[in-house]
């Protein structure tokens, strides 16, 4: 369906386009948000002011956090489903936990589920060889079937929204005469963080070699292994925190919170240009991604587009992407 | 040879296991009689379906994530076209739900075969779209079937000359379910396209140099997945009498059963019948586990824990076998 | 054995055959013509374009330009299925049955006839075999003999055998060749592709020599003829370079205790009691052909598969090697001889590089930058890489691919370093860098066990050179006595000394196909 559009050009410009967009692919990206800022500009002429920019800023940074799972795990050749599941676990534990816990016992409590989940997820991948994506599916399956039945013992107890959380997930600081969101506090700091671990240190490195040959990696001492229940670890804290994140912005903790965001965070990292067979890509461009994600989400409900179509479009990304960048790989 | 005898040992296996659990079950439960095991095929039904899918999926070495989804399309689609409609316009409405399911699943493999993107992510993609297109035919559970379409998995067989206690044991369901699968299984399994679909999951390379199409044989293992599932979401619409956009866990359950049918999951071996026994199985521990009264979500843990270390089990058994 | 071909009409005429993968031709203008009858040789170096016009011609690849008529008819060979309709039938070096399935249904699948297989299978010496095997269960030479039977079974017009009777046992091998000289009598034609210029001497009629993707000559078999095909091959007259033994160098002057002492080591049945050592400062050579266990011993001294018996000994001490890091600690390197296994392709040289530096646990915290760099530099810097095509290895050529995966052990400084046909397909310069490599690393005082395919190699490169044949180790050369003939017979499995014919193996020392063999590709 989409393939017409991305056949080898055949002029040599269509060529150096290509290979401009596969060694910097950040640029196109940007056109592409502030293309899709335009149109919603043009169709809600108004729309795009301070208070919108601030909200689309809150909603992306859950989104790209669970999309920097996604990154990780997608440079090693895998991807982590269990994301949503976890990311849910954590909200609903610690809601439910700060109402007769210490907020550090309730935060403990909560990152558990993660910490578990993730360690499953690393050995059923690094040391059994599953497939990541059954492998995580299964989790998951399994981590909503413990958070139904953990739901029926805290049933009595209630839950509520730590304010600190609150604050964090919705409210906004205004510094210089422009309201920043707070979360950005959390956000930039991990932001970095990610960017810094997978370009500057060993695991980081690991990551992508991991994906573009383990083989290779093997042959020069590489634990497989090791590399991967990290990753997963990793990984699922990344979810636990968004969990926490995104209950300060939902405010309603219910047991399908985070699962909504597990398909965007897969197609955000794949808009941002991380290879889905892994060994390329990186977390800048998956932000960029996360935004585009959200503008679009915008974009639909202004047009009135139902959650079906959003759907089917999100898929269609994931394919029409990953399709094309197979096209760019080949062309060199 | 001691090839072939070591995967009908594997079946062989798995049918003393399934024996073994029907004395379990009737040891936990006296009462556990022919009702129940209608029950039993009843709802192994859409799972042995979806198993089906992915299994010619898997034989041809790829897999199909959208097996689910497709179900969930294929079951609302049905269960909308059937609401407040006459029960003759069911007759029309089966054939068409297969051959969209058929048509569906060539799509996947077209895009797989023409795209050259891993099956793992077309499968993935088209789960996203699958799932979204079940939504904009039916936005929550609703829709109708047809009453001799939801007759036929009801109640038991009478067959002639048997007295009505043997009888009973012949549920239509798993009826049903033998004739479905026969007709289209045991035919493609002695065609070429059935030795092509074995070829290409076995050796991709020296299925090509053989002179195999392995291209459209790819496309059609797609699209014969595509059709099971629609039968898989027939089957749903059947047995509950609606359609619902949001699918079951039958992605995990059809990868685990097929991984404990014995079919490898790099591809070119197995067949059909350790998988469906495989259902069965798995079928029959959720029953025991409801029997001894455990906690319906705990039940679903234990399930999903059984499932996942079936799988893990298989990729290590793979894994072994690579070395 | 030469025919006067001019009146007859050509069964198979390809011409101006041309293929292209994006900016690299493959093939350029290559052309074939085989007669009724005959059997027709088809040779040219690593990189003329052999494979890829087999490729052509058996419906694989589809060619850019070109024409291909078969009795005369052009004919376009889409797949494999079009190239057997058109009557030509290949029979690859890997056997092309379908592993999980038995004989019967691989027959069923290509609808080759049950009982004239049969009859081929027997004359091809094979008595005991049962259809309902299944392929994967049956050793790779018998398979090899099936696949032939299969094509034979079906009276293709052109036969097309690459590289038969390679990892065949002799009497097997002797076998398909009587038969293959026999399909030339019933018109029928035979594309034979062999290195080994004696089968091509008993058994072809003509010769077609490709060279950078062009056929450069056709030229009837007879006696003496090999010269001219080298030299077709090779395209101008590469003097043979002999290095002279080097003497006194470290080996001889050998410390006591063995860098690395393998006693009585096996692994399953491929590899069987074998037993050497490697010292400091020497550069031990392994000369085997095609899978005689070398792959299996190289693979356990780098950690890769473990052992089933015997004891490997690293400075005096057992060692046991679980992974490929309990090697590397032990300063044991691995250079595998496909590159594709040792780089990650879409990194740069120097995430390639410091690759090992990260590979513990205790070093995946940031990373020095600037040591890095350094340590790095220099080891491109030693090997002279070419990183003018910066970023990914991708993009570098095979030579400079090679020197990476090297320049990786030199940057860790490994004390041992196991390099498995590093020159295979690269370039004669890079070829003579990566010698003179080994002989420093040597002079340094680190050791090398080095696999060649290439015997003229061992004189340029090696002290000793141990053969391996069938599994087993079958004889040790110092370098003096290591010529090319004596190290062909040895890994022929024959004594020293003795002069005993094999068959049409006969006499391998007036075998010219060990002159070097230039690498085409650029």
């Amino acid at each position: 369906m989409s393939t017409s559009a991305i056949t080898p050009a055949p002029i040599p410009l269509g060529r150096r386009v290509k290979r401009f967009m596969a060694d910097r692919p950040l640029i196109p990206l940007i056109i592409l948000l502030v293309i899709l800022v335009v149109i919603l500009q043009i169709l809600r002429p108004g729309i795009v002011n301070e208070r919108w920019i601030a909200n689309t800023i809150k909603f992306a940074i859950p989104l790209a956090i669970l999309a920097g799972c996604q990154t990780m795990t997608m440079l090693t050749g895998g991807i982590d489903l269990s994301v949503g599941t976890v990311a849910t676990m954590s909200a609903f534990i610690m809601a439910t936990q700060i109402v007769n816990q210490d907020p550090a016992v309730a935060f403990l409590l909560a990152m558990m589920p993660a910490v578990l989940i993730g360690l499953v997820n690393g050995i059923g991948v690094g040391v059994f060889r599953v497939h990541p994506l059954i492998m995580t599916l299964g989790t998951s399956l399994i981590g909503t079937g413990c958070l139904q039945v953990y739901q029926r013992t805290v049933i009595a107890s209630g839950a509520k929204i730590p304010d600190f959380l609150a604050w964090l997930g919705t409210g906004v600081t205004p510094i210089l005469g422009f309201a920043f969101p707070n979360a950005l506090l959390l956000f930039v700091p991990l932001a970095a963080l990610i960017v810094f671990t997978l370009a500057r240190t060993g695991f980081g490195r690991l990551l992508y070699a991991v994906g573009d040959n383990e083989r290779a990696t093997r042959l020069s001492g590489v634990q497989y292994w090791q590399v991967i229940t990290a990753l997963y670890v990793t990984s699922s804290l990344l979810a636990g925190i968004t969990g926490l994140l995104y209950i300060g912005l939902i405010k309603a903790p219910s047991l399908s919170l985070a699962e909504p965001l597990v398909l965007p965070s897969v197609a955000a990292a794949v808009i941002g240009g991380t290879s889905i067979f892994g060994g390329r890509g990186g977390y800048t461009g998956t932000i960029i991604g996360a935004l585009i994600l959200t503008v679009l989400t915008t974009l639909l409900t202004i047009l009135q587009m139902p959650e079906g179509a959003r759907r089917i479009l999100f898929g269609l990304i994931v394919l029409f992407v990953t399709a094309a960048y197979l096209r760019i790989v080949e062309e060199r | 040879m001691s090839h072939f005898l070591r995967r009908q040992g594997w079946v062989t296996g798995l049918f003393a296991l399934l024996i073994v659990l029907f004395i379990v079950t009737k040891l936990i439960q006296p009462g556990y009689g022919s009702g129940d095991f209608g029950s039993l095929a009843r709802a192994v039904l859409p799972y042995a379906f979806a198993v089906a899918a992915q299994t010619v999926v898997v034989i041809a070495g790829g897999i199909d994530l959208s097996v689910a989804a497709m179900m969930a399309l294929t079951s609302v689609t049905a269960a909308s076209m059937m609401a407040g409609a006459s029960e003759e316009y069911a007759l029309f409405v089966v054939p068409f739900v297969l051959a969209m399911g058929f048509a569906l699943g060539a799509l996947n493999g077209l895009l797989i075969v023409v795209t050259r993107v891993p099956d793992i992510v077309v499968t993935l993609a088209m789960l996203f779209v699958l799932q979204g297109a079940a939504l904009l035919v039916l936005g929550a559970p609703g829709g109708g079937a047809a009453e001799w379409l939801k007759a036929m998995i009801s109640g038991t067989v009478p067959i002639p000359g048997l007295p009505d206690a043997v009888d009973a044991w012949a549920p239509k369901a798993l009826l049903v379910l033998i004739v479905c699968l026969c007709v289209i299984w045991i035919p493609l399994r002695r065609s070429r396209l059935g030795l092509s679909i074995y070829a290409i999951g076995s050796s991709e390379l020296a299925a090509f140099r053989s002179g195999v199409p392995v291209k459209r044989t790819r496309i059609l293992a797609y699209a014969l997945s595509g059709l099971f599932a629609a039968f898989g979401g027939l089957a749903l619409t059947m047995s509950t009498g609606i359609g619902a956009p949001i699918p079951g866990p039958y992605l995990l359950a059809s990868v685990a059963a097929v991984v404990l049918g014995g079919v490898a999951l790099g591809g070119g071996k197995g067949g059909l019948l350790g998988p469906i026994v495989a259902v069965f199985v798995l079928r029959l521990v959720r029953t025991d586990l409801t029997l001894l009264a455990i906690d319906p979500n705990v039940t679903a843990i234990i399930e999903g824990l059984i499932m996942v270390a079936v799988v893990m089990f298989g990729a290590f058994i793979t894994m072994r076998g690579r070395q | 054995m030469t025919t006067s071909p001019q009146q007859q009409s050509p069964l198979l005429d390809a011409s101006g055959v041309a293929k292209n993968y994006g900016a690299v031709a493959a093939l350029r203008n290559a052309s074939l013509s085989v007669l009724p009858g005959e059997v027709h040789a088809l040779m040219g170096a690593n990189g003329a374009g052999k494979s890829t016009l087999v490729k052509i011609l058996t419906g694989a690849i589809s060619a850019n330009a070109g024409r291909i008529l078969i009795r005369g008819e052009a004919r376009d060979i889409r797949s494999p299925a079009a190239a057997r309709r058109a009557g030509l039938l290949p029979v690859y070096q890997e056997p092309s049955l379908i592993p999980d399935l038995d004989v019967l249904s691989n027959l069923r699948l290509t609808g080759t006839p049950v009982e004239p297989f049969r009859a081929w299978v027997r004359e091809l010496g094979i008595s005991d075999l049962d259809l309902r095997d299944t392929a994967r269960d049956i050793p790779l030479a018998i398979l090899r003999v099936l696949d032939l039977a299969r094509a034979l079974a079906v009276e293709p017009d052109v036969l097309l055998l690459d590289e038969m009777t390679a990892a065949l046992p002799a009497n097997l091998a002797e076998k398909v060749l009587e038969v293959v000289r026999r399909q030339g009598d019933a018109g029928r034609a035979v594309i034979f592709i062999s290195h080994r210029f004696v089968e091509i001497s008993a058994l072809c009629d003509r010769a077609t020599v490709l060279r950078d993707g062009a056929t450069v000559g056709v030229v009837d078999i007879v006696p003496g003829v090999e010269e001219k095909i080298v030299e077709l091959m090779l395209g101008t007259r590469i003097e043979k370079t002999k290095v002279a033994a080097r003497a006194g160098q470290g080996a001889a002057s050998a410390p006591a205790l063995p860098r690395i002492a393998v006693r009585n080591l096996r692994v399953g049945t491929k590899l069987n009691d074998v037993s050497f050592d490697l010292r400091d400062g020497e550069v031990a050579g392994v000369v085997a052909l095609e899978g005689q266990g070398q792959d299996e011993l190289f693979a356990a001294l780098a950690g890769s598969i473990r052992p089933s018996g015997g004891a490997i000994e690293v400075d005096g001490k057992p060692a046991k090697f679980a992974h490929p890091i309990d090697a590397i600690r032990a300063g044991i390197a691995y250079v595998p001889g496909d590159r594709s296994e040792a780089l990650a392709m879409q990194r740069s040289v120097r995430e390639n590089i410091a690759l090992p530096f990260s590979a513990a646990l205790r070093n995946w915290g940031p990373i020095a930058m600037g040591r890095e760099r350094a340590t790095v530099a220099s080891a491109i810097q030693r090997l002279q890489i070419d990183t003018r095509a910066q970023g990914e290895v991708q993009r570098l050529s095979g030579g400079n691919q090679q020197k990476v995966t090297i320049a990786r052990w030199i940057a860790a400084d490994a004390r041992t370093i196991l390099c498995f046909d590093p020159t295979r397909g690269i370039d004669v310069g890079t070829k003579q860098e990566i010698y003179k490599l080994l002989r420093e690393l040597a002079g340094n005082g680190k050791s090398v066990l080095f696999y060649t395919s290439e015997l003229e190699e061992v004189q340029r490169v090696c002290d000793r050179v141990i053969v391996i044949f069938g599994g087993r180790l079958v004889d040790i050369f110092s370098v003096e006595e290591a010529d090319e003939p004596a190290l062909m017979r040895a890994a022929y499995g024959l004594p020293r000394g003795a002069k005993a014919d094999v068959g049409i193996l006969a006499d391998p020392s007036a075998n010219p196909s060990d002159a070097p063999a230039p690498e085409a590709r650029p």
